[in-house]
Formats: C-alpha cells, structure tokens, sequence
C-alpha cells in the first residue's frame, strides 16, 4: 500500500487500507516521542503552518509538535493575530502563506468544507484540524489508533458514542473510520442531538443509554459543545448530566474491559463524573500521547507524496 | 410609423389559444394583426420559419441590484441578460439599497429603466419599511408610485398579524402579495436543505419544513383575506402538496418554480462550491419529483429566475460566508426547455402559459398575449437549438452560475419589445 494523497481533509475519502496504512506509521512514530532526543529528519527543510481560526490547545499543539519532532519549521497562525480580524478573505491569506513556499498548511476554521476550499486553490498539502461540524481526521484516526493498540482490533467492537452528535465533527469522522474498520457502531444521545438520519452512514442510532453501555467494549464521550449549539436542543446542562452523563453508577454497568474515551476538553461533572475519567479504564492522555505519532504520521504520508525520495519513518 | 412582420412562424399564443403558422405584424409598438395570409407592404420582416413565435416572456422574479449594488448588476446589464434569455419583461425584488419602501425608490428605477432598460422593467415594492417584518409600508403610495405587486423578498414578514393585514390592505389597491417562505427561527443558520448531505458534509440545515410552515399560513391568510398570496421560489414537496390543496378550495394562492430547484439536489452541494448556495436551499430528488408533479398538474402555474447576480470575490468564500443565490436570466429557458418540454413533464404550449399569460394573470398586466392591441413583446424560441452554457459570455456583471459548461436543448433566438428586436 503507497499513501497517494497530497492532502488530509477527510475520513469519508479514504479507504480502509488507507487508513491502517497512516496507523502502521503512526506505531512506527511513536517511539520516537519517547526517546532522549525526539526528533527525526524526515521533513528537515519543509515549513509547516499552522493556521487555527477556531479556538484549540491540544490540537494546535500536537500538530506544531508533530512537525518540530520531524525537523520541519513552524509558523503558527491565529485569527487574532492574523489579518482575518482586518478584513482578510480565507483565499487572501492562504495565498499570502503560499507566497512565501509554505509546504503544509494546518487549517483549524469553524465553516465546514474550508479545507476543500483551500486544497481546491493552493498548491502545497491541506491537512485539516477540524471544519466546524464536518470533520476531524487526525481525531479519529488517533481514535481508532488508541482503540487497535488497546484491543488489539478494531473489527467487530461495539463502539458507543455518545453526546452531541449532530453539530460534533469527531463523531463524523469517528463514524466513517470505524464503519471502514468493522466496527459496530451505535450512537446515542438526546434525540435532538441524535437525529435518525445518521442511521443512513451504518451505525446504530438509540436512546436506551443503559443498554448501549451494556453492550459497549469502547464508550467514546463527545463534549456538550455550548458554543456550537443552538440553545433550543435541551433544556438544561443539569438535565444532560442527568439523563447521559457517564456517572459512577452507570460506569458500573459497563464491561470490564471497557475503554472510555474523550477527545476533551472534558468537562468533569457534566458529560463525564471526575472517577470515570481518571479511573484506569479511561485511556483520554493515552489519546493524547498517540494523537501526536497520528500526525506525525500523516505529515510523514504527505511529504512522501511531496518529494518521493523521503526516508523512511523513524529511521 | 413602424411596422414589423414576423413570418412563418409557428405562432403560440396560449391566451388565446393559438398554435399553428402565422404572421404576426406588429405596427407602432402594438401587436396589430396575427393572420395566416401575409399582406405585402413596406416594412421590416423577420423570417421565423422554423421557429416559435410566442407572447414575450415574463420573468416574475428577478434581482436588478440597482440601486446600491450596481457591481453585481445595473438595470442595464440586468436587462441586457433578460433579453439574451428572451425575456421581454422582468419583475424586479425591493431588496435593493435603498429597499423599495418608498415612492420614490419605484420613481428611481423607473427612470433608470426608461433610460437604460432594454426590456420592459416592472418594479415590486416592500411588504414592510426597510423589510424589517414591523410595520407596513407605504403600499398604496407605492401603488401610486407604479409597482406590480409587493414582496419583502429575500425576507420574510414573521409577525402573522402584521402580514395579515398587509394582505388585507393590499387587497384595497389590488396589489397582489409575493412571499419568500421562510420561518427564520427553524430555517436558523442554515446553510443547505436539511437531510443527508448536510449530515454528510456538517453544514447547517435549512428543513424544508422552515419554508411549507409559511406556505402553510399564508394559504390561511389568503383564504381570510380573499387575496392573492404568490408563494416564491417553491423548493419541497411537502410546500406543493399544501398549495394543492388550498388552490383547490378555491383560495387565491399561487406558486413559482426556479430552474436549479428541478434541475439540481442538495447532492451537488459536496464539493462545498457556492454556486450551489441558493435560498431556498436545493432539496432532494423526493422534492424534484412533487415539483415536477405540481408543473405537470397545474398547482404551481408560474416559472421564475430568481436571478442573484453577486460579485465573484463575495461568493468565493467558506460556505458558511457566501451569500445565497444564482444567476438565471440567461439559462432559464434553455433549463426549462430541457428539462420540462424535452423530457415531456409539460408540453411547449403550457411551458409558454407558465412564462406569458399566468405571470401577466397574477399581476394584472396587459402582457403575456398576442392579441390585437397588446403591447408588441414577442419572443422568438427555437426550442431544439443546441448549445453550451458558457459564464463568460453572460451580460450580467456577475458570474455566479453552477451550470457553466451545461448542455441545453432550447433558447430564444429573438428577442422583441414594443416592436423592436433587442436580440
């Protein structure tokens, strides 16, 4: 399997076999992290942009991290401190950073398909960080990383997701990456937030939180995004916690070997009771840890399609 | 005194229900006499063998932008793309800037129309001041003034009180009422038809039920007033089933239909280009389907553009940014042709009804029919001409098309006002 694809703007596109490919490298680029000196060649010469329109920490980060550990040198952009705040279109400044040989542009924005729009116009490699409700790939795939390392596969789990479905971009990522990989997806939260249409990409939808729980060998937990929602959904946070905040009780119904997951940032005591997030089963900083050999990773995949002559991951 | 003789043609004039051979002479501005036997003479002749020679089309929904936004279009150019689309008469909305809330916003373009028209410009005027949904405007100056009908298009009046009386009240100057149907607190933000593809793409939905709740109570008001309530730019099935029904009982309720809302679903959508951001948003095949129903069965009587034009630089934006709406001026005859008469939805004659006589029925024109001492709009088609949408040929100023490059069969070949070709 060769990685052909200049940019990483979607879960949706890629096959299954694309999508173990970027995981069997990001295995490979974990140990790097882990060494004395934590930094390999690989894109020694290349410049990496960060462009983040959007509020991020842990994102913005991993992916600036990502680049240094492969040589590459960093510009991080935001919308405060760019031209945006002055008027500046999204093509202006994507032109401007491709007028001074940008090879890769990060882009974090809130309008979903902005990454397409900026892969359809510049030449260098788009790698999106998250557009508004559509999608997060590194999110997933360091997901579905954390799930295959933890459980050794991803086919045939049942994977539980849960919360703000309908405006959240990690579950429509999560849901194409584990329907690729096999898994048995259910869905579940409010029903306003759940709509019955995503039944249509394969995945279960219900609101019977203590069955799904049952039957979950992986429960990932999505914040109750208020900056994103309309304020007519639910009625309160206080009821949300009620009705499907993982609590204590709950957690007891789960499997043993159950993994909890959280993009985060969590919000302790509303989608996830402080125990259950730091109880052993929860595996949130692991994702964290790997989130940063995904996008090594992909960085790596990408330049290889950039300048073919590339080394080899971790060498 | 100036006469022209267009011969041979395959004369249609569903006012009067005409479809065979005939000359059609048109003498000072006026349609003068439709007969099989031409009367030789001095005059101009155009020789239309072969070809459809019809009442000069109306399009009922049409965006000029002038005043205030002559970079996207002027009266001008606006109506130049009208005549290149065989359009001898354009309705134009109130959403300029300045709105047309005032008398003399109608007498602005008025002028502007006589001096730089090239076909018969009629203006609508605003439901509300400002077309703001708070208080009426002025409707009866605006009658004075001139307009065809009044229309907060590009909004929608949400306070039901205020646009039942607006409806009352129009009733007095005969003035029927446009609506763009839109709930603003279910349509929110959206962006694109709820369903599928905006699960699919994470783009805000805009549900057809946003629009068929409106469709909804303006039948209501329509049948308590005894008014005529038009219902623009129709986009769902459910918004045609609603308008059967009423139209049934008998209330006075009409609806439109704009190409890309048949021609197009929300699946184009996917590469995120926003020439297929148009308000209301493409809906899904279900909805093509009931609005080809609703063509074919008479509940919605009326083909429109909703022409929009906008600057390239404002439509090449995220999604989210750009604003809504297509140009339709130049394409809508040959998209229509294709789509309804060729692929035979509806026969060419009725085609002809839905863009002549029902248009000038509703607004109370004297246009829309050859009859002897109509005004001398005529529009040629060759409804079999085959030829390729190309942007950089249109007239507007604006480029904002999603079907560049199309294959249409069907497109005027003339244009004729008051007895002067102006294509």
């Amino acid at each position: 399997m060769l990685w052909t694809r200049k940019h990483l703007l979607t879960i949706e596109e890629l096959s299954a076999e694309e999508i173990t490919l970027v995981l069997d490298t990001a295995a490979s680029f974990k140990e790097v992290s882990s060494r004395t000196i934590k930094k390999v060649p690989a894109l020694r010469g290349k410049t990496v942009a960060s462009l983040f329109l959007e509020p991020s920490t842990r994102t913005r980060i991993s992916f600036e991290l990502a680049a240094k550990r492969l040589s590459a040198d960093t510009i991080g952009i935001t919308a405060q401190a760019s031209s945006i705040t002055k008027g500046e279109t999204l093509k202006d400044t994507a032109l401007n950073l491709e007028a001074m040989h940008v090879d890769f542009v990060i882009l974090r924005h809130s309008a979903a398909g902005s990454p397409r729009f900026l892969a359809d116009r510049l030449n260098c490699s788009i790698l999106n960080a998250g557009d508004g409700a559509h999608e997060h790939p590194t999110q997933a795939l360091l997901d579905v990383f954390t799930i295959r390392e933890k459980l050794g596969r991803v086919a045939g789990l049942n994977v539980l997701i849960l919360g703000d479905i309908l405006f959240s971009r990690v579950a429509r990522s999560n849901i194409w990456a584990l329907v690729k990989l096999g898994a048995n997806v259910t869905l579940c939260g409010p029903s306003t937030l759940v709509p019955p249409i995503f039944r249509e990409l394969g995945v279960k939808v219900t609101t019977n939180f203590d069955a799904a729980l049952r039957e979950a060998d992986v429960i990932n937990l999505l914040r109750i995004q208020h900056e994103r929602q309309r304020k007519t959904l639910f009625p309160s946070i206080g009821e949300y916690t009620r009705m499907f905040g993982l609590n204590q009780d709950r957690f007891r119904l789960t499997k043993p070997g159950v993994l909890i997951m959280h993009p985060g940032p969590i919000n302790r005591g509303v989608e996830i009771a402080s125990e259950v997030a730091d109880s052993p089963r929860s595996v949130i900083l692991e994702q964290v840890t790997n989130g940063l050999a995904v996008r090594m990773a992909a960085l790596f995949l990408l330049n290889g399609v950039q300048s073919p002559a590339a080394s080899t991951p971790a060498s | 005194m100036h006469s022209l003789l267009i011969q041979n043609g395959r004369v249609i004039d569903p006012a009067n229900n005409v479809d065979g051979i005939r000359d059609v002479l048109i003498v000072d501005g006026k349609i003068a006499d439709i007969g099989s036997k031409t009367r030789p003479g001095k005059m101009d002749t155009f020789d239309a063998r072969g070809k459809v020679v019809c009442p000069g089309l109306i399009d009922i929904h049409v965006h000029l932008r002038e005043p205030g936004r002559s970079d996207k279009e002027t009266i001008e150019s606006g109506t130049r793309a009208a005549a290149r689309g065989g359009f001898t008469t354009v309705v134009c909305m109130p959403n300029t800037t300045p709105p047309v809330d005032q008398a003399g916003t109608v007498e602005y373009i008025k002028a502007r129309a006589r001096e730089s028209g090239v076909v018969n410009v009629l203006p609508t005027g605003a439901i509300t001041v400002g077309l703001k949904g708070e208080q009426m405007a002025e409707i009866g100056s605006l009658k004075r003034a001139g307009v065809v009908a009044i229309t907060d298009d590009g909004h929608c009046v949400q306070n039901n009180e205020i646009m039942r009386r607006a409806v009352e009240y129009a009733k007095m100057f005969d003035l029927p009422v446009m609506d763009h149907c839109q709930d603003y607190a279910l349509s929110a933000d959206g962006v694109i038809n709820e369903g599928y593809w905006s699960m699919t793409l994470g783009l805000r939905g805009w549900p057809a039920i946003a629009e068929e709740i409106i469709v909804s109570r303006n039948c209501l008001l329509a049948e308590l007033a005894d008014w005529k309530v038009h219902m623009q730019h129709l986009s769902s099935a459910g918004s045609v089933r609603i308008l059967k029904e009423a139209r049934q009982r008998g209330v006075k309720v009409s609806g439109e239909v704009c190409p890309h809302h048949i021609a197009l679903t929300d699946e184009c959508v996917k590469g995120y280009d926003t020439n297929f951001k148009m308000n209301p948003p493409l809906r899904t095949r279900r909805d093509v389907d009931a609005l080809l129903q609703g063509i074919a069965d008479g509940t919605i009587e009326i083909l429109a553009s909703d022409h929009a034009p906008h600057c390239s630089f404002e439509k090449e934006v995220e999604f989210d940014d750009a604003p809504f709406g297509i140009l339709g001026l130049e394409t809508e005859v040959g998209l229509f042709l294709t789509e309804l008469v060729h692929k035979k939805v509806i026969p060419l004659q009725k085609l002809i009804a839905m863009y002549t006589i029902n248009p000038a029925k509703l607004l109370g024109l004297d246009r829309g029919t050859l009859s002897v001492d109509a005004p001398g709009d005529v529009t040629i088609l060759d409804p079999d001409h085959e030829w390729t949408v190309d942007r950089d040929q249109s007239a507007s100023l604006s480029r904002n098309t999603p079907f560049h490059g199309w294959n249409l069969k069907g497109k005027a070949v003339a244009t004729i006002v008051g007895g002067k070709k102006v294509l």
